[in-house]
């Protein structure tokens, strides 16, 4: 699939930033006053941020509001809705918090599980999709919500919770990369069974339907970089999870903090861009494509 | 509202017959040009004259060498991919805006360009590739079975199906309704062994592949064989008497 680089941007931030803001929300992160409003401003700005730069990648983004409407059927209208109203929700937290109302940690709470809720159906968006088989597994969810508060452990200067919550990361990513390297063999499928020709033979491409490029190729039959995936990979594992955790144990808070988050949000956008590299379309199969080789 | 219906009236959809089908695109053009005219935004072109040309199409024609499973020659399949106008569309549910559905009177699955945001979710959730953004309108666009001609009371009746059946050289395609058991399509999908695309990804699709039949083996039928066994009379049969006993 096409990493394009709004939809790298709206995955990272808006997952760091709702990681971050359900930790403000929780009140693990104790401020008050000014420094209140900084890191509530800080966890909005990201979070924001992040779904706007999401619309950067619609044909139609004056059209966007009309997202918000079939949130029965649809993960990505879900997504639209969960993220605008845990946003409205942490507002009086932030208030509270900021102007020292001491409206309790109600708001807090509920908002901190609209975070959560807001992440996993961005995941959810990919992993409902069976088309594209590495994504279609319960490792997707567990990925961007590992992203999401090991990004905010960090952000908040916690310390060894930072450090247990990268390696944690660590972990699962490793994990996924193996699941998900075999998982289009495990889907099934094949020109054959694409083609409902397997009774009378293997079939191959003899012949491409077109002779130029056109939008399912682009979109869904992107292969260029996946001979770096290895070395991505480890990047990856140094950058969002190995630095941050060793930053984190044995750095003071603010250089933890800076130099983690820093290192984290690099190794969170080298894996998003592989994420969408790596991911093989069915419809590729009508093309040639096999899996694992690009 | 993208979720779908329980139930469709009719179903509405192609039977394509990959034993007839001789790969000559013109159902290819035939929808360029019907879809180019009427329904929706034009299928736009990029680059049509330039060095590096692409566009929006609703129908591609692959061709696929089958290498039968004993060895043997290898045969040329032509393949028509379009829209199967699922009954479990899962193009139609991920849709966020509520442009993309399906018709409880007939099974079409059609797109509202005017609620489209172009988000390109629905193309990424159909195994078929049958969805194409289009470049110029920003749109997603697929077949509409051609919604704007099979009830077109302006057209002569014969007219009021698909512009890829009503185009097609060799009968390869049909078009009508599966749920009417008596309807060509029924009976061509009973008769000749017709298959659904992808069934184990659970889109249950309507329209049904008629495969190939099973051609001549080269190898056991000579294409002279009538030939072969033709005794020569008069002269030449003499001759041809005389020249065997020279062995």
């Amino acid at each position: 699939m096409k990493p394009a680089p709004s939809v790298i941007l709206f995955t990272t931030l808006s997952g760091l930033g709702f990681g971050f803001l359900a930790l403000l929300g929780l009140g693990l992160i104790a401020t008050q006053g000014w420094p209140a409003f900084f890191h509530w401003a800080f966890g909005y700005a990201l979070a924001v941020g992040g779904l706007l730069s999401s619309t950067f990648h619609l044909g139609h983004p004056e059209r966007a509001w009309r997202a918000f409407s079939q949130w029965r059927s649809s993960w990505l209208s879900r997504e639209g809705v969960a993220a605008v109203a845990t946003l409205l929700i942490l507002a009086p937290q932030a208030l509270s918090d900021w102007l020292g109302l001491g409206w309790g940690q109600g708001f807090g709470i509920l908002g901190a599980g609209g975070c959560a809720a807001t992440v996993l159906c961005t995941a959810m968006i990919y992993a409902q999709l069976k088309t594209v088989p590495r994504w279609h597994h319960w490792t997707v969810p567990a990925t961007y919500l590992a992203f999401a508060l090991t990004g905010g452990l960090i952000l908040a200067g916690t310390g060894l919770w930072a450090t247990g919550a990268a390696l944690g990361l660590g972990l699962l990513l490793a994990y996924g990369w193996r699941v998900g390297d075999s998982a289009f063999a495990r889907a099934g499928v094949d020109l054959a069974s694409a083609t409902g020709l397997s009774g009378l033979g293997l079939p191959q491409v003899f012949e491409q339907p077109h002779t130029g490029g056109n939008y399912l190729m682009r979109e869904m039959i992107f292969t260029v970089g996946r001979r770096h995936a290895a070395k991505l990979r480890t990047l990856t594992l140094i950058l969002a999870a190995g630095l941050p955790a060793l930053a984190a144990a044995i750095l003071p808070v603010l250089p933890a903090l800076i130099l983690g988050g820093l290192s984290h949000l690099a190794g969170a956008m080298a894996q998003r861009w592989l994420f969408f590299a790596e991911a093989e379309h069915v419809v590729g199969l009508y093309y040639g494509r096999t899996s694992g080789k690009s | 509202m993208t979720c779908l219906p329980a139930h469709t009236d009719k179903r509405l959809g192609l039977v394509i017959d990959l034993d007839t089908c001789v790969g000559c695109q013109a159902c290819v053009t035939a929808c360029k040009g019907w879809n180019d005219q009427g329904y929706g935004a034009a299928l736009s072109d990029q680059d049509p004259y330039g060095a590096d040309p692409s566009g929006t199409f609703l129908n591609r024609v692959h061709s696929y060498q089958v290498t039968p499973h004993d060895g043997g020659t290898a045969k040329i399949i032509n393949f028509p991919r379009s829209c199967l106008h699922c009954e479990d569309a899962p193009c139609v549910t991920v849709c966020p805006t509520g442009a993309s559905y399906k018709r409880s009177e007939d099974g079409i699955v059609l797109v509202n360009e005017d609620a489209c945001i172009g988000c390109g979710l629905c193309a990424w959730a159909c195994p078929y590739g049958a969805r194409e953004m289009d470049q110029e309108a920003q749109v997603m666009k697929k077949c509409t079975l051609c919604v704007d001609r099979i009830y077109n009371e302006n057209l002569p009746e014969e007219d009021r199906e698909p512009a890829c059946v009503r185009t097609c050289p060799t009968g390869a395609r049909h078009f009508g309704d599966f749920a009417d058991p008596d309807s060509t399509v029924s009976k061509l999908t009973r008769d000749r062994g017709g298959v659904p695309l992808l069934p184990q990804l659970g889109t249950k699709p309507v329209n049904r592949y008629l495969p190939p039949r099973p051609k001549d083996r080269p190898e056991e039928a000579s294409l002279l064989a009538p030939l072969l066994d033709i005794k020569a009379t008069g002269f030449a049969g003499w001759l041809d008497r005389m020249l065997g006993k020279l062995d």
